[in-house]
């Protein structure tokens, strides 16, 4: 005869974790055959007869009738004459099942459940469920000034600005403090487009913790892509060409030139730039924004100059009120800008401002330039090289001196007509450099 | 060169294909034989494959789809008709107790090679019994391929693709696409069952739509293009297992979202694919995504209030434009 | 009235296949009560004539398609007791990698069908495989077993009328044994003769005695020869009893101790023992080395089932499709099955 064995409360069901004798039909030293009914256990759902799997003789009752007690615990020991028993399951049965059971934080509702496979993952592996999808690579780094969690004096989360996802992280990798803005997006969320028409300016105190530093080149790269590809998605430009007879131009600035030192002197490019300036104030169409689905007129001529940076990318800061300089000013003024630009002192403003921007690649030797617009401005103007070229004037032909302008316009705020009488205001302003 | 020809006669000339191509395909359900089927898809077939391959079913569906089951066990590559989504409903234990669980259960040897076909979607008249969409019910169950060919290429080459594959494909073809005429293209080939595909590029917003609602939104994608809103229309074309890359992909470059439902827009696969766009791209989201579902309502009969139930062009517009924040 | 014995080699098989089945159950009840089985558990100790006269009679590629109650079925069938003992277990070992668990015991080799859970939904299925069978082979059988409680489903008649109607090569088994789990079947059914009803479908049916398994392997061969001549397909009732609760977790509530002694005293293999014993087919150490060698058996089953190994949690969702989606949340490969 082997050891005496435990006769233990059997689970009769998933929902039982445990259930008291009642009776018991057998006392120490009767003997029993497997398949006997030595005892009656009440669970929940009823009474249910509990039977033996062994042959042999009861040694000892360890629980009395009337004791509830979890599935597992030893009712009784068994000498048995049948053989040997099953090892019983190790998280079973005996223990309860909070010992062994595999980590989980919700009671055990049901018996103990069965041996865990032995690379038992914690619950929360995360391949444990394939349908789960990291929210993005984003993470939960906070996002623009106003993005952080601030919290006020009494703990609760203080008013937070309303903006899209999109917005929240592009004035994050921009450095713009989103309570600066105001939204044009429904309710006055602000929205990627907001942010288009500012560029970046110095961050706010908020230092980026965790964040990876950007190579600022990579960073101004992607600023110019946001902005460019945001422009060629919503704006619908349309483009017209005109040659510009520079002849007078070039005489008057020969002359104004004469007296001065080479570091002072005035270049086409600064006419050029008058006239467009008073153009768009005769023409106050083109000057200003498209925003809120519908145009509104610049505060002023703020022209904004495309300046090429020498690291790579571009930035077209404002020359205030350029229609109000007097050329000679207005040089000042743009060698002062290309010159800041050029070194990173420029003023937010500067950035901010521009009501329309005039692209100029003549010096790269460009003919034509078809530009994009600054969103949300309405209208670029590119200027091409000054070259000497076949003319027609008075039935001869003859050598002038021409530049080819362009206008690239939001098609929303303005029509070709009205585009093509702003370039020929250019164009007529220009023939009379004095008056300029 | 290119051929223009209905959605009906390509799911015919597809069926007719698969019928040639294969002796263990048969067609089996109610009235696909003399009377051609519901919607004449296999109209004559059965005088060319014989009754016993062009297979009329009593009407039975919970015994002719588990049959279609069985038979796809046994070796066969059964297409099963089933008159509509609703209708289906009769054999939805056989679908989701059965064909979607036996390869599971039985640890990896029992694979369900069965096609099985529905008309799905409203537009007719005809109630609130034989009109409604319900693909999300199936979409719902791991196990199952679930799509839904939107044009007339499609329609052609879907099936061989569906019956290539090893697994149970439902397939659902909105009732009012039968009768739509489109060019077929020459020489065309099996269709990838995991892909999206993109109907209309764009770069301002993307329309997610599917089955009835392809033409809706490409509809509509039109009436933007001339308001300068560039839309780019996703034809989802298999509801399960969703192409996550090809939506959010766009999702990605566009930062707006609208999705085309005809079915009820609680608890369906617009919610879905809501949910996803939002897990996957939030931060590159500059509006809420977008829904046009159906009202939620049973479908009524009168036209007016049917189409008043459905989702419709203009609703579609207004959605991108709200998102568009114009 | 008793059918006569056949062969000695046959009844002796039949009788060892019995306690087989009954020695593997009563283990399964034991483990279950160790908590090494769970989830559901149905018995079909007293029922061991059906499963066995029916299933000892079909040839190896005969599919059978069955209920949950069909761990007999599955094992006279010829899958090996270990791997139906360690599915019982959950282990990557059973017949269905684990997955299945005691209600859906599947086997490819043995053309076994499962283990289908619910009432009823498996009889189309049994039908489309006869229809395959008929379209592409012309001489396998499929047969079809289920519980009387099935013939208040729907799609018992779906599938009766279309078997009938396709003329399908199925052999439909009734194992009738009075209760829909605690629903008498006076209380379930308006017509009690179940072959009365089966007959409305216009195919061949009667009733056996389910006690008796060399009545029910008669019946069976008659069906057979039957199915196989083509004339399509058939409906057995076998008239049973399960001596135990319908699962486990049962209070027996429904039926009278005496109802269940009664049946006892019928108990297909005491009565078929003494019938062996007395007409010589086998003496009582013939008896005890048939009951030696199951439970020999079934130790080494357990012990099977025992090392087997469980699934690792990285493999959760393969099985749910057998091609492997390239778009949207994958499901590795599976690694095992046919094509």
């Amino acid at each position: 005869m082997s050891d005496p064995i435990e006769f233990v409360m059997p689970s009769l069901g998933a929902d039982m974790d445990e259930g008291t004798i009642t009776e018991w039909m057998v006392g120490p030293g009767d003997a029993v055959e497997r398949g006997d009914i030595v005892a009656i256990v009440e669970t929940d759902k009823a009474d249910i007869d509990i039977e033996v799997w062994h042959s042999g003789r009861v040694a000892e009752i360890l629980v009395p009738p009337g004791r509830l007690v979890p599935v597992g615990t030893p009712l009784a020991m068994l000498d048995v004459t049948d053989g040997e028993a099953i090892p019983p399951a190790p998280v079973a049965a005996a223990a309860p099942a909070e010992a062994t059971a595999p980590a989980t934080t919700s009671p055990p509702p049901a018996p103990p459940p069965p041996a865990p496979p032995p690379p038992a993952p914690p619950p929360s592996a995360p391949d444990m469920v394939a349908i789960t999808s990291p929210p993005t690579r984003h993470g939960p780094t906070s996002y623009g000034a106003g993005d952080s969690p601030a919290t006020g004096d009494d703990g609760a989360p203080a008013s937070r600005i309303a903006a899209s996802p999109l917005a929240r992280r592009l004035a994050g990798e921009r450095g713009i403090d989103l309570s600066t803005l105001s939204g044009s997006g429904p309710d006055g969320a602000i929205t990627a487009q907001d942010l288009a028409a500012v560029s970046a300016r110095p961050r706010p105190v908020q230092p980026e913790p965790d964040r990876p530093k950007r190579d600022p080149a990579e960073r101004m790269r992607r600023a110019i892509a946001d902005l460019m590809a945001r422009s060629k998605r919503e704006i619908p430009h349309y483009y017209l060409a005109a040659d510009i007879d520079l002849e007078a131009a070039s005489i008057w600035l020969e002359a104004a030139n004469a007296e001065r030192p080479v570091k002072d002197r005035i270049l086409p490019a600064a006419v050029l730039l008058k006239a467009v300036a008073l153009a768009a104030a005769e023409h106050p169409n083109f000057n200003g924004f498209w925003l809120d689905g519908r145009f509104q007129p610049g505060d002023g001529v703020h022209l904004g100059v495309a300046v090429s940076l020498r690291g790579g990318g571009l930035v077209a800061p404002a020359l205030h009120d350029a229609d109000q300089l007097s050329i000679p000013d207005l040089m000042v003024g743009l060698r002062d800008v290309v010159a800041r630009a050029r070194s990173g002192r420029l003023r937010g403003s500067e950035m901010s401002d521009p009501t329309l921007t005039v692209s100029n690649l003549g010096d790269r030797g460009v003919e034509v330039v078809n530009g994009v617009i600054y969103p949300p401005q309405v209208s670029l103007v590119g200027l091409g090289r000054i070259s000497t070229r076949p003319a027609v004037v008075d039935g001869e032909i003859v050598a002038r001196r021409l530049v080819t302008a362009t206008l690239a316009a939001d098609h929303r705020a303005t029509d070709g007509q009205l585009g093509a009488r702003f370039l020929n205001t250019i164009a007529k302003l220009v023939q009379e450099p004095e008056k300029l | 060169m290119t051929d223009t020809i209905t959605y009906r006669d390509a799911l015919h000339d597809a069926h007719r294909e698969a019928l040639e191509a294969d002796d263990r395909v048969l067609v089996m359900g109610e009235d696909v034989a003399d009377y051609g089927g519901t919607y004449a898809v296999t109209k004559g077939l059965h005088e060319e494959f014989g009754r016993a391959r062009v297979r009329n079913t009593p009407l039975s569906e919970s015994g002719f789809v588990g049959a279609g089951i069985g038979a796809a066990l046994g070796g066969l590559r059964p297409i099963v008709e089933v008159m509509t989504v609703n209708f289906s409903l009769l054999a939805l234990d056989q679908i989701v107790n059965t064909a979607a669980t036996y390869l599971h259960m039985s640890g990896g040897q029992f694979n369900v090679p069965v096609v099985i076909r529905m008309a799905t979607g409203a537009g007719r008249q005809l109630a609130a019994q034989h009109s409604h969409s319900l693909e999300a019910w199936y979409a719902h169950v791991p196990g199952l391929r679930v799509v839904a060919p939107a044009t007339v290429t499609d329609a052609r080459w879907m099936l061989a693709s569906a019956l290539d594959d090893p697994d149970p494909v439902i397939m659902f073809e909105h009732a009012a696409l039968y009768a739509s005429k489109g060019e077929l293209s020459d020489g065309g080939g099996p269709v990838d069952l995991d892909r999206a595909a993109i109907r209309r590029p764009g770069s301002d917003i993307t329309i997610c739509a599917w089955g009835g609602t392809l033409s809706k939104a490409l509809e509509a994608a039109e009436e933007l293009g001339s308001d300068g809103i560039e839309a780019e229309v996703i034809d989802l074309r298999t509801l399960r297992p969703l192409d996550d890359a090809t939506i959010v992909q766009s999702v990605m470059r566009t930062n707006r979202a609208v999705v085309v439902d005809e079915g009820w827009r609680s608890v369906g696969l617009s919610a879905e694919i809501s949910a996803r766009i939002t897990e996957q791209c939030f931060y590159h989201l500059d509006a809420p995504v977008g829904r046009v579902c159906s009202a939620e309502v049973p479908i009524p009969y009168p036209s007016h209030l049917e189409q008043a139930a459905l989702p419709q062009v203009p609703a579609v517009v207004a959605a991108a434009k709200a998102a568009m924040n114009r | 009235m008793t059918a006569a014995l056949p062969a000695i080699e046959t009844t002796v098989r039949l009788l060892g296949d019995m306690i087989r089945i009954r020695v593997m159950e009563e283990r399964c009840a034991e483990l279950y009560q160790q908590t090494k089985i769970r989830g559901f558990l149905h018995l079909a100790i007293g029922e061991e004539a059906v499963s066995t006269g029916v299933v000892s009679r079909l040839q190896p590629d005969d599919a059978v398609v069955a209920t949950y109650r069909e761990h007999g079925h599955a094992l006279v069938k010829g899958i090996d007791a270990a791997r139906i003992m360690a599915e019982m277990y959950g282990k990557v070992e059973g017949c269905s990698g684990g997955r299945g668990g005691s209600m859906h015991l599947f086997d490819a080799d043995h053309r076994f069908y499962g283990g289908n859970a619910i009432v009823g939904g498996h009889l189309p299925l049994a039908v489309g495989l006869g229809l395959a069978d008929d379209m592409l082979d012309g001489h396998r059988a499929t047969a079809c077993f289920f519980g009387e409680g099935a013939m208040a489903e729907g799609e018992f008649h779906e599938a009766m009328n279309l078997a009938a109607l396709w003329d399908t090569p199925t052999l439909f088994v009734c194992e009738n044994n009075l209760y829909a789990m605690g629903t008498s079947l006076e209380s379930s059914e308006s017509e009690t003769n179940l072959a009365v009803k089966a007959a409305a479908y216009n195919l061949p049916a009667w009733s056996v005695d389910g006690m008796d398994v060399v009545a029910v392997a008669e019946a069976t061969d008659r069906a057979l020869t039957s199915i196989r001549g083509g004339g399509g397909p058939v409906f057995l009732e076998a008239k049973t009893y399960r001596f135990r609760a319908h699962s486990m977790f049962d209070p027996d509530l429904y039926r009278s101790k005496d109802e269940i002694e009664r049946w006892k005293e019928r108990d297909p293999i005491v009565t078929f023992t003494d019938r062996l014993i007395e007409a010589g087919h086998i003496d009582a150490e013939g008896i005890e080395q048939l009951w030696a060698g199951a439970r020999a058996e079934m130790d080494d089953a357990v012990a099977f089932a025992e090392a087997g190994t469980w699934e690792p949690v990285e493999r959760l969702t393969t099985n749910v499709y057998r091609r492997t989606p390239s778009s949207g949340h994958p499901a590795p490969e599976t690694e095992r099955g046919q094509v």
